[in-house]
């Protein structure tokens, strides 16, 4: 790899010090993505920031009726905290689907946030759960935080502290992962509230989108295999060697029934 | 840039060692220390052959820097046999049900499956295969990898498993 200079601070502010006087940072939280995307220089930053130390991004837990988790939360942690398997299983189990176990220990819910890969799992729980990404400087809704492929709203100098969650009757996370990388090729996380449904799909498209028109029927009372009848709505959908663009739109109609499905399996 | 001073505990020793800021963890195992049991197969995070433990967690040497391990104790397939040279269950198994041809990926495979049956003890096949992801083998068909890892279940637990144990967030997708 390349060399560049490496700064660990002891806190937020000094991390948002070092992130206004280096040469081209970059923040490092689980390094998952960055560091092989830097061994091949796909990114090329002078200085990483190392987010490690920072306990304060570490913890999990509720805030006014609220699910916060700290940006520096690994995966394993999402996967195994007593707290998010209770209120927002469909994360827990969102969690144990991403990379491999040794990733798990190391990539965190921030990382994955911010770096906002269309294929990521995360975000289709963000636009479900009503995530509000709370930084050093403010709070960022969900339909602001993400503005499109590897692009968020962070500005230079800041720092995504914690994602708070809208707490759900009932949640649950369906993909199908590429077979190789485990990436979604579509997927679709499904939370159920009192006032009804909530639908964020990742993988399909170039950006994360909610399912609108399935909303709506889930809170008239479709049942999962009337799910199967609603398309996709119109988008960018993504077109590779692995997928055509139709079968990654007609994916979403099914990843989204099957987990009605299970939803509903788990309700009665 | 620059070199950093760094303090670990590897295998059981207080270790310094200086760093340049873009050193691997993998390549300063191998290259200072010499613990060559840290295989690098594809230096992408996808094999699983550098597979070590950084304060008991399985991870990959080769997607971490060697200065963030400062003050972080490690342990590499070179730590696990007991001082008097008694394998460990997990290497054991590994023999006894010939769940390895080249060993080019053994150490990381074992790496990987002493950190999982710990945390989950009670673990089906089912959560083996999956736990198994991050580890490529291409001589065995892991077969006999699954076998070596249920033979240290098993022994984990003298009493006959009850289905449905095991590790049900691992299991549940």
């Amino acid at each position: 790899m390349y060399d560049f200079t490496y700064r660990r601070p002891r806190s937020v502010k000094e991390a948002e010090e070092f992130l206004r006087t280096s040469f081209e940072p970059q923040l490092l939280a689980g390094g998952m993505s960055l560091l092989p995307s830097m061994k091949v220089r796909l990114s090329a930053p002078s200085t990483l920031v190392d987010l490690s130390d920072l306990s304060e991004l570490k913890r999990v837990k509720v805030e006014n009726g609220q699910l916060e988790i700290g940006a520096m939360i690994r995966h394993f942690n999402v996967l195994t905290d007593a707290k998010v398997i209770e209120l927002i299983p469909g994360l827990s189990e969102l969690a144990s689907g991403i990379a491999d176990h040794q990733v798990r220990y190391r990539g965190t819910i921030g990382g994955s946030m911010a770096n906002a890969d269309p294929a990521a799992d995360y975000p289709a729980a963000a636009l479900a759960l009503n995530a509000e990404f709370i930084t050093n400087h403010r709070r960022i809704s969900c339909d602001d935080f993400f503005l499109g492929m590897f692009t968020n709203a962070l500005d230079e100098s800041e720092i995504l502290c914690r994602i708070s969650f809208r707490i759900p009757l009932a949640s649950c996370y369906i993909k199908i992962p590429h077979p190789s990388s485990g990436y979604a090729m579509t997927g679709a996380f499904v939370a159920k509230y009192e006032d009804g449904y909530q639908i964020g799909v990742t993988g399909a498209a170039s950006t994360y989108f909610r399912h609108c028109d399935m909303e709506i029927a889930l809170n008239n009372g479709a049942k999962a295999n009337e799910c199967l009848k609603i398309a996709a709505p119109d988008n960018d959908y993504i077109s590779d060697i692995h997928a055509s663009a139709a079968y990654r739109q007609n994916l979403v109609r099914v990843v989204i029934a099957n987990a009605i499905e299970k939803l509903h399996s788990l309700d009665s | 840039m620059g070199l950093h001073t760094i303090r670990l505990n590897i295998n059981g020793q207080l270790r310094n060692a200086s760093v340049r800021s873009n050193t691997l963890l993998a390549d300063l195992l191998r290259e200072d220390f010499r613990l060559t049991g840290v295989h690098i197969g594809c230096d992408t995070s996808q094999c699983g052959c550098c597979t070590i433990h950084l304060d008991g967690e399985a991870i990959k040497a080769c997607s971490i820097l060697a200065v963030q391990a400062h003050d972080h104790s490690i342990i590499t397939i070179e730590g696990l046999a007991s001082s008097d040279g008694k394998l460990h269950p997990v290497q054991q198994a590994m023999i006894d049900c010939h769940g390895l041809q080249c060993g080019f990926c053994t150490p990381g495979i074992v790496m990987l499956l002493v950190d999982f049956l710990r945390k989950f003890p009670n673990a089906d096949e089912w959560s083996i295969r999956r736990a198994l992801d991050g580890n490529l083998c291409r001589c065995t068909g892991y077969q006999h990898i699954i076998d070596a890892a249920l033979k240290v279940v098993t022994n984990n637990n003298p009493k006959p498993l009850n289905s449905g144990q095991g590790s049900d967030r691992e299991k549940d997708v």
